[in-house]
């Protein structure tokens, strides 16, 4: 068996040279401090991404992007196919779960500096990636057109039409017309399963590419320690040490996914109606929950702004900001310790977790 | 693992093997749960056929002598011919080559497939091309001004 196996190996090696890929994958280390266990997150989040993916697969077989089927045949998937409430649902939670990793994995970065000199594109790519998900979780959300999510996509595509100059123009390319219609619901369906995937997929290569290329960062304060001499410097091999432990993870958070759908299966609520009014305590997912808190709190002009371009403005300043923060916190590179930044990483989780509270309560 | 196993120099303790069998069984366990549902979720679920053993194909009148339409019967297409003598004859529509939709040829008297030319006559028997076998006929009947096909059977 052995034997066959390294003489395939050694066949595929001098057509392909995976002797390279082998060598590199045997030098490769993962350092081992404190804060190892933050470096799963992203894994992980990898992991969720691939079973996003091959249950989005499977939706695909019966689900119908039209604004008169797309209800019924979630439903179809629902209640007729054979586990197909069990994919629908894994699929829902696994989303969810997603982006609550993909911002578990960003501030545990960003805390750790590990954005700084020479990891500054793993981060610009990994904040992309992120923008990614989150228009995967909204432009997914309408496809099961129900209520909720018909006016989740109203309120949503509505706010880029506030966009200075050319919100007209957004808003009517994102709706395909003036209002939401079945129109809307084809074309999130497009961006859904074929201009993000493929954005994704581009992006994820380069993220991976990077973090490969240039290995776990070590935080600053890890760093300091060891140059003090009050720690040793330690790693494990990456093959097969870390992964297995990655996918000891892998595994536990299938058994989690499985349960979560198995007890707590996905609702697909009430066929939308464009011209019903919209149901009270409506609210957007989760994750977009700070930014409509915040929205409410917004008064209906400030100065000579409106509120919703104010908002905006603000939120797409604070973006912008975030994306590029390893060229300005380029001093954590030099090895300085950055307390402003470590500030404002602590300040922006705390908006978020207390506008999202704050929303969740109301 | 293995190279865990490489480096221990000792044999492989009992214990061990027991350990490694045991979770190799977990795993694979696992995954055939995982695979068992997707699997079943892929085979589409059985959706009530019509269970009409009778159809209206057509009104009386409709059809000119000579000439043919294709209806459906079920969950397949299924031909009527008004045959040059004033006769109704009907046979499934499905081609016993390939599975291709029939027509009926005016100028020929006979019933054509047109993905690889295969020819049947006004009974149904396969007479040219590569079709092995002749189309099941039906049986027809005029009640009133209905036509109506049903299955032989």
């Amino acid at each position: 068996m052995a034997g066959i196996y390294r003489r395939i190996m050694s066949w595929v090696d001098e057509r392909f040279g995976t002797g390279s890929v082998e060598e590199f994958l045997r030098h490769k280390t993962v350092p081992i401090h404190r804060h190892t266990i933050w470096y799963y997150l992203g894994g992980m989040t990898l992991f969720l991404f691939i079973i996003q993916v091959l249950t989005g697969i499977l939706l695909l077989l019966y689900y119908r992007p039209t604004a008169s089927d797309a209800f019924e045949s979630v439903q179809f998937i629902m209640t007729q196919v054979q586990f197909g409430w069990l994919i629908r649902s894994i699929h829902s939670w696994s989303a969810n779960l997603m982006i609550f990793l993909v911002f578990a994995h960003m501030f545990s970065v960003y805390f750790l500096k590990a954005y700084r000199k020479p990891r500054e594109l793993t981060w610009v790519t990994g904040m992309l990636l992120m923008f990614v998900v989150l228009a995967f979780g909204f432009s997914g959300y309408l496809l099961p057109w129900n209520t909720l999510s018909f006016f989740a996509t109203k309120v949503g595509t509505d706010m880029a039409g506030f966009v200075p100059f050319i919100g007209k123009w957004i808003l009517i390319f994102l709706r395909g017309g003036k209002e939401v219609t079945g129109a809307t619901l084809t074309r999130f369906f497009g961006f859904h399963v074929a201009v993000l995937p493929g954005l994704a997929t581009l992006l994820l290569a380069m993220h991976l590419l990077l973090v490969q290329r240039l290995g776990m960062s070590t935080p600053p304060s890890v760093e300091r320690a060891i140059e003090q001499g009050k720690e040793q410097r330690r790693s494990m091999p990456f093959f097969p040490n870390f992964l297995l432990r990655d996918i000891i993870g892998w595994y536990a958070a299938l058994g989690v996914l499985g349960a979560l759908a198995a007890i707590f299966p996905w609702e697909l609520g009430i066929k939308a109606n464009p011209f019903g009014s919209a149901p009270a305590g409506i609210r957007p997912e989760w994750y977009f929950l700070f930014m409509f808190q915040t929205f409410k709190y917004l008064p209906a002009k400030v100065l000579f702004l409106d509120s919703e371009l104010l908002g905006l403005a603000v939120f797409s300043l604070a973006g912008a900001v975030w994306v590029i923060v390893p060229f300005l916190d380029y001093k954590a590179g030099f090895g300085k310790v950055t307390r402003f930044f470590t500030g404002l990483g602590i300040f922006a989780l705390g908006y978020i977790v207390l506008m999202s509270a704050l929303a969740l309560r109301t | 693992m293995e190279t865990e196993q490489e480096r221990d120099s000792s044999p492989p303790q009992p214990g061990r093997r027991w350990v490694s069998a045991l979770l190799g069984a977990g795993v694979l366990a696992s995954i055939a749960s995982f695979l068992y549902p997707a699997l079943r979720y892929v085979l589409p679920p059985r959706i009530a056929e019509s269970t009409s053993s009778s159809v209206v194909a057509a009104k009386v009148g409709q059809l000119k002598d000579n000439t043919g339409i294709v209806f459906r019967f079920g969950s397949e297409p299924a031909i009527l011919i008004h045959t040059p003598d004033g006769k109704y004859v009907a046979f499934t529509a499905v081609c016993t080559h390939l599975g291709c939709t029939v027509q009926y040829r005016s100028d020929l008297h006979e019933i054509w497939c047109p993905c690889h030319n295969g020819m049947y006559s006004l009974t149904g028997q396969n007479v040219s091309g590569p079709p092995p076998r002749p189309l099941a006929a039906y049986k027809v009947h005029v009640q009133g001004e209905d036509i109506v096909v049903s299955r032989s059977a």
